[in-house]
């Protein structure tokens, strides 16, 4: 198992990066930043699952919680409104 | 068990899902027996599940907090079984309003609410909620009042996630069998909130 690298409430920034597989990281979160609101657990990787195997050592996942505003500079609504995105930790460097 | 008067040819799933569920009983890996076993418990989940959960919730504050702490620990407690599942549980509350959408694909708390509706599992939902939550909210005949946070979930990866909603107005000393029959589905996926005597 991986050691986790950040502490709920630290700022992180996911990585702004297009690798071909299958990827738990959904498009639009990639190159933003956003807040650790808990660290999940750790879990194999899938995109080491999805090519058949093991995934381990396990890698901490985080949700990482992201003021709408700062996604979408556009966003009508509450600038208070927020999305939740759960993250693998290799996604994430300090920001 | 097809109905000859509404015929229509399998598409490529179909015929996928046939011709693998044909050679894993022809080699005996699986039998039939196991195969309608499945698909029946499958059909058994039901969001009575889930609403189970929430009405203990409410009338409970011990439980409640266990369930925010380690949502399947405290399912374990009620005799739901949910195996690989890491449930969260998201509470509304006077402030905050939570809404649960996978982005990628279609993750949703089965072994709670069972199967997820079609519209969980549209393009139009899934790209619109992290988008423009409060329109898509409206659609549903939901209007969060604007200074209401709005919380959108996007299970991408190992958890799933259910809505703590609010205990209606007017239920002050219900059964909890009597509160769990207010709860629905829309309500723990977030894109309806359970009404009250007085709603």
């Amino acid at each position: 198992m991986v050691e986790a690298k950040f502490k709920p409430g630290e700022r992180v920034k996911v990585m702004k990066a297009y690798p071909l597989g299958h990827v738990r990281t959904p498009y639009y979160i990639r190159g933003c930043t956003g807040t650790v609101e808990r660290i999940c657990g750790a879990f194999p990787n899938p995109e080491e699952l999805a090519q058949m195997r093991d995934g381990l050592p396990a890698l901490p996942l985080y949700r990482v919680r992201f003021r709408q505003k700062d996604v979408w500079p556009d966003y009508a609504g509450n600038g208070e409104d927020v999305l939740e995105v759960e993250i693998f930790q290799h996604w994430l460097e300090s920001a | 068990m097809s109905d000859q008067g509404n015929y229509r040819p399998l598409n490529y799933f179909q015929l996928m899902e046939v011709s693998l569920r044909e050679l894993l009983v022809e080699k005996g890996i699986l039998t039939d027996e196991q195969v309608n076993a499945a698909v029946e418990d499958m059909r058994a989940r039901t969001p009575e599940r889930g609403a189970k959960v929430v009405a203990r919730a409410w009338v409970d504050d011990g439980f409640k907090k266990r369930l925010l702490e380690n949502g399947t620990r405290a399912c374990e407690e009620l005799g739901l079984d949910v195996p690989a599942l890491k449930l969260l549980a998201v509470e509304n509350t006077a402030e905050v309003h939570n809404a649960i959408v996978c982005t990628l694909c279609s993750c949703y708390p089965r072994m709670l609410l069972g199967i997820p509706p079609e519209w969980y599992k549209s393009r139009n939902y899934r790209s619109r909620m992290v988008r423009e939550p409060r329109a898509v909210l409206a659609e549903f005949g939901l209007r969060i009042p604007e200074q209401m946070q709005i919380r959108v979930h996007d299970s991408t990866a190992d958890m799933r996630y259910i809505v703590l909603p609010r205990r209606p107005a007017g239920t002050e000393g219900w059964s909890e069998e009597r509160l769990a029959a207010l709860v629905n589905r829309d309500c723990m996926i977030g894109v309806a909130v359970p009404k009250g005597p007085s709603d």
